[in-house]
């Protein structure tokens, strides 16, 4: 019970210190705007070469907003000193991460989402038949990104050069859910949509896969 | 000294052996000729460098459990070891794949994984040179092993199920694939041999890296007196 209530109330921090300033939001919603300008360049965004490019676009600017997004996720504990506090406070760390997993989730679908409409309008692509399916991709593939996100950002806060290393960590690792989540918003943006069921599987199996991981040796992330 | 020149010894013997039934012994593929040969070299290769991976794996399991210096100098041994292996995998790859396929690199799901896993333990170095105090150094790194080793799976079948155009597994793959059983058996002596490389290189740079440790204590203790 304490594990929920820990969880509770350190999200509620997680979502104030973010409200307060929307620094991270403001931020990666206009680097994801940069890139999906920036891809258009790349090949003619038309309806049909929207519907083959379209969906990989998407999920490789949600994959580096991501990795720029999630970084203050633990240097902001680490250069305010609040790590040591947070730790003591809490029974079990794991509620570190719940928290932290849970509060980066909804900040990446909340860009994801914001920035739906704008992806749909630039590129031809209709997504309002299909929105109910790819809310469940986003929400599938933004645990993953943040789970596994989470768990680096508290390696790399730790090291030199930390800015750079979260992404190299972390974009490899994520591999799985790109091709997966590509997949499945691919068959979505078809011109009969359908829904690639293994695909969501995979990404549940994913974020079933490291949030076990997560539980397990999250402890010794936060060793000090 | 001596274990280890006669060790070294018996890999090379090992070694020839392999290199000399993979030429004469196997017969040759009646579909791609000679050039299917280098499998020995390959695919041996491949399972080598997953078997050192492995080792590497449980190595950083049993750091974070025991935290004990030397299962963090066979985590990071076994890694590098297992990235030369797979260096070989990725550039015999291209090499076999371009008369065979007509192209130098198929986006194919054991080729592409390879690459993957390449790069998650390239990353996995990396992270070692950037933490500077050793007993954190070996802890996050261990944890990062393990993320990436769990990732593996996952990395193979996303690759394999979606975006993979090319041959199904021809060993252990499903019934009617094979191999020749003399080809088989050729496969699986030169996979003995570049194990007993492995083992050879394995440990020797598992010494360097205590080594390494044992004098890296040392000037600590020096520059703190």
């Amino acid at each position: 019970m304490s594990l929920v209530s820990n969880t509770t109330v350190l999200l509620g921090k997680e979502l104030r210190t973010e409200f307060r300033s929307r620094e991270l939001l403001s931020t990666t919603v206009v680097f994801i705007l940069i890139v999906m300008v920036l891809f258009s360049f790349t090949f003619d965004p038309t309806a049909e070469e929207s519907r083959r490019f379209g969906s990989g676009l998407l999920w490789l600017a949600f994959l580096f907003a991501a990795s720029l997004m999630l970084q203050p996720c633990f240097l902001r504990e680490q250069s305010n000193d609040t790590l040591s506090a947070l730790r003591l406070s809490v029974q079990d760390p794991f509620a570190i991460f719940l928290a932290k997993l849970a509060a980066n989730t909804f900040f990446l679908l909340l860009t994801e989402l914001l920035l739906l409409p704008v992806f749909a309008v630039m590129y031809n692509v209709p997504v309002l038949p299909v929105l109910h399916w790819l809310f469940l991709v986003f929400f599938l593939g933004s645990l993953g990104i943040s789970i596994a996100g989470t768990a680096l950002s508290a390696i790399s806060a730790q090291a030199r050069m930390r800015e750079l290393l979260l992404p190299l960590l972390l974009l490899p690792l994520l591999t799985p859910i790109l091709v997966a989540s590509t997949e499945v918003t691919a068959a979505l943006f078809d011109r009969s949509p359908y829904v690639e069921w293994k695909g969501i599987g995979f990404l549940a199996a994913f974020d079933v896969v490291f949030l076990t991981a997560l539980w397990l040796f999250g402890e010794y992330l936060l060793e000090e | 000294m001596k274990k280890n020149a006669l060790g070294a010894v018996a890999v090379v013997l090992l070694l020839g052996a392999a290199a000399y039934a993979s030429f004469f012994i196997a017969p040759t593929d009646v579909k791609q000729g000679l050039i299917y040969r280098i499998l020995y070299l390959h695919v041996a290769s491949a399972w080598t460098g997953l078997t050192a991976f492995f080792i590497s794996f449980l190595a950083n399991s049993l750091y974070v459990w025991r935290r004990q210096r030397r299962w963090d100098a066979l985590g990071v041994s076994a890694a590098e070891v297992g990235l030369v292996f797979t260096t070989v995998v990725l550039v015999t790859g291209p090499i076999w794949a371009h008369p065979v396929w007509g192209i130098w690199w198929t986006w194919d799901a054991r080729l592409t994984s390879t690459f993957v896993l390449w790069l998650l333990y390239v990353a996995y170095l990396l992270l070692r040179t950037l933490v500077e105090e050793p007993d954190r150094r070996a802890l996050l790194s261990a944890l990062f092993g393990i993320f990436a080793f769990l990732d593996v799976p996952l990395v193979f079948g996303s690759i394999r199920w979606w975006r993979t155009q090319h041959p199904q597994p021809v060993v252990m793959g499903e019934p009617g694939s094979g191999l020749d059983p003399t080809m088989l058996r050729v496969l699986l002596f030169s996979w003995l041999a570049m194990l007993g490389l492995m083992t050879l290189l394995l440990w020797q740079r598992y010494r360097l890296e205590v080594m390494r440790g044992e004098f890296e204590m040392v000037r600590h203790e020096a520059e703190a007196s």
